[in-house]
């Protein structure tokens, strides 16, 4: 049962990444306008972030 | 509001190379745009914004409908607006402290709850799953303290809009559903925290995890059916002239609206929107006065002319004298009728909220007499406990808390695909009662139209030419119904402001405009040199689908009136082209309350369909309304249904669904009703384990959520 000690951290921090990478996107205001993003990808405008 | 929000591969470049609306440009103008509705627009909207000097961005969010600008110097969002109109892209200024357009931290919240729990109670189900699967001694132990350790800071964290709302109907001495699943919470989470430390075999976290996930679920689908009804009060009040062209003497000057006093001059620009009620001074124009009366034909105004606040001034400069101001005005008493018409509607108390009142103290008692009774029998206070937990736990109102928000977002998206937006979450409870539907006529069952079958071809091409560039409606319905037409070549355009367009073509003079002014009789002509002048027919046609739609509702049992603000003639002919045998024409904003409370008060449960700002009061006072995706802005807030296509055909369906999402929040609670009766006997016998009150929890939530999403089926 030794394997646990590596095995019960392990799933936490996989959980806590995808933890994570879901605040961030939420933070950063990625679920504002779900409607105009979905169009947006469509678009055929260079417009881009500033490279 | 990054452009890194559209553009996936672009997420892991550094936050600074990124172009940022909030940080480029001193300060920020959020306008409305209430027509925009495809790429196309945004894209034209922030072109057209980011050509002008000193806006460093432009961004425009579709679901919200408004465009955020940064600017690098102050602008007149004044400048910007005429720019898009220019584009040809209606937009407004956007009083942020009215319109509420501050970002929804109670919903990314939630949100963020939401996360945490599920990503603790994922943890912990999996450290359970071995400790039900026969995991003891020191194992268990462990593993009883890593749950308590992941579960605790995650319960004192996400559960905490349950414990504040419980708190808050406690402070008031009442009960509401956040009591018992507060209580259910701190209990478990508290008992098993007891139970892990003395070694005891039980431990509830995963339950108390669940239940909160479970539940937040609810909350946020609950609150995001919420979030778009935007008080309808609120958006009238925003139609209001904010700054209006003051005369004294010589001199003009802006000044705030709320600074005029009665006997002031205000100077009125063709297009703009009357500010206050007057008398007109000087100038001639023709006023559209479509707001207060939904009639669609243009009045005359000359010197001498009353007019009242929200009118909108067509052809001509007018001065006028105020008679009244500020809160006296037409608008701002329109706007205080239709509050009063909403405080009614928010009276309903959801099916929810009536199952709540009953089931909270049923749980409580429930639970304190096993309680007792275990301690009277055994005279053990941990096992009394214990089964009182188990008692909480296992009647959790986990179905109960999703069997009305899944049922309303799955119908909500069946009528969203079939062109229906559902804007109120008790919509669908309110219109599945309606037995008497109340219809507007102009806007709603029919849209102007020009016949143009009287003319020949050679008159239509010069109409569409006179006509394609005019803002009066006649003008548009006129150039509307010649679409496809090559206009003919004219020039020296010129146009009369109450009478009509001149303009030349081959050497001779062409007129379009009102009968007197051509010296024939009333009603819309063109003249061409100096032959006969031809009239054209304005008339409003049916709109698509509106003949089914009126059988189909007439068939399903309800009873179908008309209420109309125009004249008692086109009223009639609609009413009888429709077959509805009740009707009423000349019809002001308060005489349309007053009839929707009249058969209100005769017991009907009355919807309303109408779309003109003269509706919004009836809207409003209706037990139910629906408005379509042309209605005024605040006519679509005052209603709980918003129609996206000019078709009428969708709405057919409306009360079939609204019906079977009843139906289906009943069984809903029936199915809740069943487990509980199940397993309170159990739990009441002290048989309940946690593994139980697990798989009873989620099977009961998923047979509630799979029992809605049926609604997506046939009704």
């Amino acid at each position: 049962m030794n394997i646990l000690v590596i095995l019960i951290p392990v799933s936490l921090v996989l959980g806590g990444i995808g933890l994570a990478a879901f605040l961030w996107s939420l933070r950063s205001n990625q679920y504002d306008d779900l409607d105009g993003d979905a169009w947006r990808i469509l678009s055929e405008d260079d417009d881009g972030p500033k490279p | 509001m990054t452009h890194a929000a559209v553009c996936p591969a672009c997420v892991g470049l550094p936050d600074g190379t990124l172009d940022k609306a909030a940080s480029n440009g001193s300060s920020q103008i959020i306008l409305a745009l209430p027509a925009i509705h495809c790429i196309a627009c945004i894209n034209g909207v922030e072109h057209a914004l980011r050509r002008l000097d000193g806006v460093a961005n432009a961004r425009v969010n579709l679901s919200m409908k408004r465009v955020t600008v940064g600017l690098n110097h102050p602008i007149p969002p004044e400048d910007l607006i005429d720019t898009l109109e220019l584009a040809g892209f209606e937009a407004r200024v956007l009083d942020t402290s009215l319109l509420g357009t501050q970002t929804d931290s109670y919903g990314s919240g939630l949100l963020t709850r939401i996360a945490i729990s599920g990503f603790a109670m994922m943890n912990v189900m999996l450290l359970s799953v071995a400790v039900w699967s026969g995991a003891v001694g020191a194992t268990q132990h462990l593993f009883h303290l890593i749950s308590a350790s992941i579960a605790l800071p995650a319960l004192a964290y996400a559960a905490q809009p349950f414990f504040h709302n419980a708190w808050t109907a406690l402070s008031v001495r009442k009960l509401n559903m956040d009591v018992p699943i507060s209580l259910a919470i701190i209990l478990a989470a508290g008992m098993s925290l007891f139970e892990t430390f003395f070694g005891g075999a039980q431990a509830y976290f995963d339950a108390a995890l669940s239940l909160t996930f479970f539940l937040l679920i609810g909350r946020y689908l609950d609150h995001r059916s919420r979030k778009a009804a935007a008080s309808a009060a609120a958006q009238l009040s925003a139609l209001e002239v904010p700054r209006v062209m003051r005369v004294r003497g010589d001199v003009r000057d802006m000044v705030d609206f709320g600074d005029l006093v009665v006997g002031d001059l205000v100077h009125i620009l063709p297009g703009g929107r009357i500010p206050v009620d007057g008398v007109i001074t000087a100038g001639n124009s023709q006023l559209d006065r479509s707001l207060l009366t939904g009639e669609s034909r243009a009045h005359n105004a000359t010197t001498g002319t009353v007019v009242t606040a929200g009118e909108v001034n067509m052809t001509g400069p007018l001065t006028i004298r105020a008679t009244t101001v500020g809160a006296d005005t037409t608008l701002r008493k329109m706007a205080t009728m239709v509050d009063q018409a909403e405080a009614v509607r928010n009276r309903y108390t959801a099916i929810a909220d009536r199952a709540a009142a009953i089931y909270a103290p049923a749980v409580h008692l429930l639970a304190l007499v096993a309680f007792l009774a275990w301690l009277a029998i055994s005279g053990d206070l941990r096992l009394s406990l214990n089964i009182a937990v188990a008692v909480l736990i296992i009647t959790c109102p986990c179905a109960l808390g999703l069997a009305v928000p899944a049922v309303s977002i799955t119908a909500a998206g069946r009528l969203f695909r079939a062109g229906l937006l559902v804007k109120d979450g008790t919509a669908l409870e309110r219109l599945a009662e309606v037995d008497t539907v109340v219809f507007d006529k102009t806007g709603t069952l029919t849209m102007p139209a020009a016949a143009h079958d009287a003319l020949d071809p050679q008159a239509q091409s010069i109409a569409l030419a006179l006509t394609q560039n005019a803002t009066h409606p006649v003008s548009q319905a006129i150039a509307a119904s010649l679409n496809g037409i090559a206009p003919a070549q004219i020039s020296g355009q010129q146009e009369h402001p109450g009478k009509g367009l001149s303009a030349m073509w081959n050497g001779r003079q062409v007129r379009l405009g009102s009968g007197a002014w051509l010296g024939v009789k009333s009603g819309t002509y063109l003249q061409i040199g100096d032959t006969a002048p031809q009239k054209i027919i304005v008339r409003s046609t049916l709109r698509e689908g509106a003949a089914d739609l009126i059988g189909a509702w007439q068939k399903a049992g309800l009873a179908v009136h008309l209420v109309s603000g125009d004249d008692a003639n086109e009223t009639q002919r609609i009413a009888a082209a429709l077959g509805i045998t009740t009707w009423r024409a000349g019809a002001d904003p308060t005489e349309k309350i007053r009839y929707i409370q009249a058969l209100a008060n005769d017991g009907a449960k009355v919807l309303m369909v109408g779309d003109g700002l003269n509706d919004t009061g009836a809207l409003a006072a209706a037990y139910a309304s629906v408005s379509p995706a042309t209605a005024a802005d605040a006519s679509r807030a005052a209603s709980d249904v918003v129609l996206l296509n000019d078709s009428l055909l969708p709405l057919i369906d409306l009360p079939l669904v609204a019906r079977a999402a009843k139906r289906r929040i009943i069984e809903n609670f029936a199915i809740s009703a069943l487990y509980n009766a199940v397993a309170i006997p159990i739990a009441l016998l002290g048989f309940a384990t946690p593994l139980l009150a697990a798989i009873a929890m989620s099977a009961s939530s998923i047979t509630v959520l799979l029992n809605a999403l049926r609604l997506r089926g046939r009704v």
